[in-house]
């Protein structure tokens, strides 16, 4: 099973599935990431977290620790 | 006939601007009550019987943010005559998401749909009709910026308010969650206490198993435990929490509304995208970094910053406003304690402060500039990895490094937080990083303490100032006050845009003028205190006007000067100066000044002043340990009356400044006294005991397990 934080740099992965619940979860998905959402990873910050990924056409940044969160395949 | 507005939309849509143009200068800017997320009020350019409330900016309708749950409960709680949903075209799926929420709230509305010059020089187009027929609302087409569309606005919101048709939504879930809807809105449809169009908000908050509404609606158990069945069977079949299946379901209907009513040109990189592969870049982020933050502070702290402070304080208020004053007060014959009260005493204290506005307008107006360029986010995503670490998050370092400047304006930058706790934890340790101000403090003590080192002492102290703004993060974050999960960095990184000048010029006007209205009172009030204690006492069994230890100032000082015995300093004139810096750090050494004969306008570096106060400490060590309580406590009234407007609260300012003044204490007491014992000045004794107490009871705030780390989080 691969989760967002796993994923290359560069690539572009699909949701499968957000694991968690809570607040952490709603935020992710209000952000617009849902199941089946295509998203690309843009890059890491420079001291190595976080990630920056485009969704639904704009910017976003999470945490690493967050992306653990997201499991996802290549698109 | 009155009409309420609501302008609601996502951040980065440009509400605040189209919020500008609507209202022009008729603005109230308050709190929200009891939190501190900000609430504009105004009235319609033109029309005063509109009265326009600016909703923070969302992205949902959740139970989970500060900021939401204040929209929701103005929506719900106050229901305004119609919606304006700011819609940024560019960025359409995401700000449908709101849409679609806050169609289900039965308040009539209408969508402004922003920044559609930049889409139209995108490529991209659409369908206006379409969306409108889709949504259920009607649209106008917008650019805020440019002031295009914003009245057509505005008069469509007027006539949908003045014919009262509730907004109803008309979007629809995929079919097995509707029908478990349509079964749940069963169990209210019949209440009297819900409106006819609020049914399919509350059964939709009954679905997703929303706390405030289950309590609101107080259902008998009976009804609970049936529709907990229904949520439960449709659970199981989708495979994840009701709450997720809504969310998933609003954005499937958004792509397939999308699809329908956008066109999109193939994606190319746009100049934005152009822009964020250079300034975030792994090799040139850093130093692209580096330099705006030294181009920033080099022109507002250290060379025009300065200039303009200078000129204010020595020239505008020390010789035009004081020298004016004083042959005023002259002229028509006033006691001489009234003109010192007046000079001395209130214009003075308040200049002391009010000089630093003119520098603060310039660091307000680069920060908006970082702000509205896009760049701000950036920082935050730069140095959240090291900020993170010690319970603050990335955008903790402006309010931290232009503290090393001015406090005021460093505790008034941490606005750009958005998260309370990091937001007031930022704030209560600012002021802990050495400004300007405290500078002539550390070069008299390094000259009279340490001549041989002096050269080492200002890096150390600064060091010193840094470690505490650690140390305090590490174990606030462990107490009860700030403990909770590491707020979530789940954030969007806004196109870079030119910055539009008349809207940076605003937000540093209201940023600079709010601090003066609300922090001028306290400087205002404190600074007449301070002078009345300073210049008056009983001399001789009389009240009168008196000097040194014989003032109500000096009393004090001597009465209290005990507590500071442990420390090293325990003189009334080192208790009295330090209590003379609350109103501007740098009246430490004026008053020392004053004490020893010299006069206030004393330099730190002149050799009487320098052996004098060489001669009021037992050792280095006391000296040492008076300058760094000098450094960490209670800042001065200025940046109090600033951390009163953030915290907008007196119990969190009491918080912040007892929290500060604690943390100094503790720190001076371990300086003198341990540093004593080790150097043998100092024989073992209660205060070594003290000392010994205070450094395990720090080092246990450090090291404790986080005692307020949820048992889920600690398993994982």
């Amino acid at each position: 099973m691969q989760t967002l934080k796993e994923s290359k740099i560069g690539s572009t992965v699909r949701v499968v599935k957000l694991k968690g619940d809570g607040p952490l979860k709603r935020r992710i998905m209000d952000m617009g990431i849902t199941k089946g959402t295509r998203i690309y990873i843009r890059k890491v910050a420079p001291f190595g977290d976080p990630l920056e990924v485009t969704v639904r056409g704009y910017e976003l940044s999470l945490r690493k620790s967050e992306a653990e969160n997201i499991i996802v395949e290549q698109a | 006939m009155n009409i309420k507005v609501a302008l609601a939309g996502n951040p980065n849509s440009g509400k605040t601007t189209l919020f500008n143009t609507l209202t022009g200068s008729n603005q109230y800017v308050g709190n929200w009550p009891g939190v501190t997320v900000e609430k504009k009020e105004g009235r319609l350019k033109g029309n005063k019987d509109v009265n326009i409330v600016d909703l923070p900016g969302i992205y949902s309708l959740s139970p989970y943010t500060l900021e939401e749950v204040v929209t929701r409960d103005f929506l719900i709680n106050e229901k305004p005559d119609v919606i304006i949903n700011l819609v940024d075209a560019t960025n359409i799926e995401r700000n449908l998401y709101l849409t679609t929420q806050l169609a289900e709230l039965g308040i009539p509305m209408v969508i402004a749909l922003n920044m559609i010059d930049l889409l139209r020089k995108s490529g991209d187009t659409i369908n206006i009709e379409k969306l409108s027929k889709e949504i259920g609302c009607e649209i106008v087409e917008v650019s805020a910026l440019r002031g295009t569309g914003v009245m057509e606005v505005a008069n469509k919101a007027i006539k949908i308010a003045k014919s009262q048709k509730a907004m109803q939504p008309i979007h629809k879930f995929g079919a097995e969650v509707e029908f478990a809807l349509s079964q749940i809105s069963d169990f209210i449809k019949n209440r009297e206490d819900i409106a006819p169009e609020l049914i399919r908000w509350y059964t939709i908050k009954l679905f997703e198993r929303d706390s405030k509404v289950l309590e609101k609606l107080q259902l008998s158990k009976n009804d609970l435990e049936k529709i907990e069945k229904i949520i439960s069977d449709i659970e199981k079949k989708f495979d994840d929490d009701a709450e997720s299946i809504i969310t998933n379901e609003r954005y499937e209907f958004i792509e397939k509304v999308v699809k329908i009513a956008v066109k999109k040109k193939s994606p190319g990189m746009t100049t934005s995208d152009k822009i964020d592969r250079i300034v975030t870049n792994r090799v040139l982020a850093l130093p692209i970094f580096a330099l705006v933050v030294f181009i920033i502070y080099f022109i507002s702290v250290s060379t025009v910053g300065t200039l303009i402070t200078d000129w204010t304080n020595n020239v505008f208020f020390g010789e035009w406003v004081m020298g004016g004053a004083t042959a005023l007060l002259q002229k028509i014959g006033a006691a001489e304690w009234l003109q010192s009260l007046i000079v001395d005493g209130i214009i003075s204290g308040v200049g002391a402060v009010l000089g630093f506005v003119p520098q603060m307008f310039l660091l307000f107006f680069f920060l908006s500039l970082l702000e509205d360029c896009g760049y701000m986010a950036r920082i935050a995503f730069i140095m959240d990895r090291i900020f993170r670490k010690f319970g603050l998050s990335g955008k903790s370092f402006i309010p931290l490094l232009i503290s090393s400047g001015c406090g005021v304006p460093g505790v008034m930058a941490t606005k750009t937080i958005e998260n309370e706790k990091d937001r007031r934890l930022t704030t209560i340790v600012c002021t802990f990083i050495p400004c300007g101000a405290k500078i002539p403090v550390i070069g008299l003590i390094a000259a009279s303490m340490l001549p041989e080192y002096a050269g080492f002492v200002a890096p150390a102290v600064y060091f010193i100032g840094i470690f505490a703004v650690i140390v305090s993060g590490i174990a606030l974050k462990k107490t009860k006050l700030f403990a909770g999960d590491p707020s979530p960095f789940v954030m969007e990184l806004p196109q870079y845009h030119l910055p539009a000048f008349k809207s940076v010029i605003a937000h540093m006007w209201e940023r600079g003028s709010s601090f003066i209205k609300k922090a001028g009172t306290i400087i205002f009030v404190s600074s007449a205190a301070i002078w009345f204690l300073t210049n008056f006492g009983i001399a001789n069994g009389s009240f009168g006007m008196v000097e040194g230890s014989d003032s109500f100032l000096g009393i004090i000082g001597g009465a209290i000067a005990p507590i500071f015995a442990p420390l090293g300093f325990g003189s009334w004139e080192a208790t009295v100066s330090t209590f003379s810096g609350l109103v501007a750090k740098e009246n430490v050494v004026a008053t020392f000044g004053i004490f020893f004969g010299l006069g206030a306008d004393i330099a730190e570096s002149d050799p009487t002043l320098v052996n004098k106060v060489a001669e009021l400490f037992p050792n280095v060590f006391a000296g040492i340990s008076f300058l760094i309580f000098n450094m960490l406590c209670a800042p001065c009234f200025a940046a109090i009356g600033a951390i009163r407007r953030e915290m907008a609260s007196g119990k969190w300012t009491l918080i912040a400044v007892g929290y500060q003044t604690l943390l100094a204490y503790i720190f001076s007491l371990m300086i003198y006294q341990l540093g004593g014992l080790i150097s043998g000045t100092l024989t073992f004794g209660a205060g070594s005991v003290l000392a010994i107490i205070a450094l395990l009871f720090v080092l246990y705030m450090i090291f404790r397990p986080n005692p307020y780390v949820s048992a889920k989080k600690a398993r994982s």
